[in-house]
């Protein structure tokens, strides 16, 4: 490597000390907003830090004070958490071995580009029928229509991610434990998934984030606490009267918890999960 | 094992996949195609009106606006979030101290969910104790407090700006695996041969992060076409339609003024122009599938 100039790396120290107060700064201050008393949050000029910070609003969202915010906050926990890992274990059991399929066997690979076509057309091209199928069932404002919503979601996107990683694991391992009479599925079982395992965890917390965040259809087919999702009742809180900011932030800082800390784990398989489509946008 | 054989379990393990998307997609679609050709509402009867939706939708200045919104968003924010990745990217590529830090770093905004996004945006933009007028004007930047997102001028602007602190993050990632696997030995020819910075990221880096950035590319473009979220929590639509994009604009039609017939027509169009992007998304996969 070539030695760099003085001047190239103070230019280098300016960019990546920019690069960090515009990340950090506008998280730092949510989490500054949901411990300020909201007469902190509302004084002009601001002061930024408030003077004793209240860790009430927590203790509300979790229910210890009994008040409507609690109960509401903790129903949409309790919904985006039931909506996620069904769908997350739905999308992967049906996943495992159609990733498997297109693996080993040549000639179906157009239709897993379909699917994954499918799954990035715009949710407006499907709502309206469904919500009137979802509506005849009866089956409106209640967390089995978005896990079966969800699932579609999930699956052509994890079902990718296991295929690429299926390629990887030598053939003929398998072939030997079926010789052995372990048959196809006991194969797939015994021998691919093991090896594949990492992939395996990265499917799931990909699948687990991509439910986790999704808005349009929860907001459209659900309206009260038996099945509305954390990210509509966010959207509830942020647009009600209420002016509370500080309980607003709260909310956020606990629905954006758990994804970031699935994120730290993600990060070595993040990329490839990315380009196959794992995106949040 | 016979082909017979072996063809029979290729469907056979895909047999769950297929029930699931053909069982939740196909029909839906299917539905959408026959309603737009209705003047169907929400509940009731309808009869057939043809081609009326889609003359009515490509005629309707108001949807043409909701159009011409959504390729403003689209065309500035995923520029926004392109040029600022691969700026990113290649800072995280260079050495300096704490860059294990930052690279992780670089996570939190990809990682936050939409919603909470929008919602943090929403609080520091707020007319009167949000954070950033706090901030400009206590800099003296600022003569007194605006309202960012009450303002059709400034509305849609605030909205990218959220949109791309928040996906740009997801460029750099994949600039800098990409850039990883550029050679060293290929930079220390070209300063063999006297090549300058400029040449030799025209000439390495930009082609040796073409493949995955154009993916990344497409990607945004899909997602940014197609944005509510955002948009429904920070702005709803307003003000003054000023952040309507044709995703919300189909959302009311169907939902709010309940005209399902028409509302499928507007949903059509929107996924016909999706669906462009996508077969460049999946015709790019297959060409990275094949290298």
């Amino acid at each position: 490597m070539m030695r760099r100039s003085l001047g190239f790396n103070i230019m280098i120290g300016v960019a990546v000390t920019v690069l960090v107060v515009v990340t950090l700064a506008p998280l730092l201050w949510l989490f500054i907003m949901s411990i300020s008393a909201p007469v902190e949050l509302t004084r002009i000029p601001l002061h930024w830090l408030p003077d004793r910070p209240d860790f009430s609003r927590y203790a509300r969202l979790f229910g210890l004070t009994g008040d409507a915010a609690g109960t509401s906050f903790l129903a949409a926990l309790r919904n985006s958490l039931v909506v996620s890992f069904s769908a997350t274990a739905i999308a992967l059991a049906a996943g495992i071995p159609a990733a498997y399929s297109f693996s080993r066997f040549r000639g179906r690979m157009g239709l897993l580009y379909g699917f994954l076509g499918v799954y990035m057309v715009p949710p407006v091209a499907f709502v309206l029928p469904l919500y009137m199928v979802f509506s005849q069932l009866g089956l409106l404002n209640n967390v089995v229509a978005l896990i079966a919503v969800y699932c579609t979601i999930l699956l052509p996107f994890s079902t990718w991610l296991l295929k690429n990683n299926f390629d990887a694991v030598p053939r003929e391992i398998e072939e030997a434990a079926q010789m052995d009479g372990a048959g196809l599925l006991g194969a797939i079982r015994h021998v691919t998934l093991p090896l594949a395992r990492p992939a395996l965890a990265a499917a799931a917390l990909f699948a687990l984030l991509l439910a986790w965040d999704e808005f349009f259809y929860a907001l459209i087919y659900t309206n009260d606490l038996r099945a509305q999702t954390l990210p509509v009742a966010i959207a509830d809180f942020a647009a009600g009267r209420a002016t509370d900011y500080g309980l607003i932030s709260a909310v956020g800082v606990l629905a954006a918890l758990p994804p970031v800390i699935i994120a730290f784990f993600l990060q070595r398989s993040l990329v490839s999960g990315l380009s196959a489509g794992g995106i949040k946008g | 094992m016979s082909a017979r054989r072996d063809r029979f379990q290729a469907w056979l393990l895909l047999a769950p996949m297929l029930a699931i998307m053909l069982g939740v997609t196909a029909y839906p679609i299917a539905r959408t195609v026959w309603l737009s050709f209705t003047d169907a509402g929400l509940s009731g009867d309808s009869s057939w009106v043809g081609l009326a939706n889609y003359g009515d939708a490509l005629s309707n200045p108001d949807y043409q606006d909701a159009f011409a919104r959504t390729l403003y968003f689209t065309g500035i924010s995923v520029s926004l979030e392109i040029v600022l990745g691969v700026l990113v990217g290649l800072l995280l590529n260079e050495r300096f101290p704490g860059r294990a830090f930052v690279r992780a770093l670089m996570v939190l905004p990809w990682a936050l969910p939409t919603i909470v996004n929008a919602m943090m945006w929403r609080l520091i933009l707020n007319p009167q104790y949000g954070s950033l007028n706090a901030l400009l004007t206590q800099l003296g930047l600022l003569a007194k407090y605006r309202s960012w997102l009450g303002d059709p001028a400034s509305a849609m602007n605030m909205v990218i700006l959220a949109d791309v602190w928040k996906n740009y993050s997801l460029v750099a990632l994949i600039v800098l695996a990409a850039l990883q696997t550029i050679p060293q030995d290929l930079y220390e020819a070209a300063r063999l041969d006297g090549a300058g910075a400029w040449t030799r990221f025209w000439r390495i880096t930009l082609p040796g992060i073409l493949g995955p950035l154009s993916v990344a590319l497409v990607l945004r473009l899909i997602e940014a076409f197609k944005v509510f979220d955002i948009i429904y929590v920070m702005t709803r639509g307003g003000p003054a339609d000023g952040t309507k994009t044709v995703s919300f604009y189909v959302y009311e039609e169907s939902f709010t003024y309940l005209r399902a017939g028409s509302g499928a027509a507007y949903a059509v169009t929107v996924a016909c122009v999706s669906g462009l992007l996508i077969a460049t998304y999946i015709l790019q996969l297959r060409r990275q599938g094949r290298a």
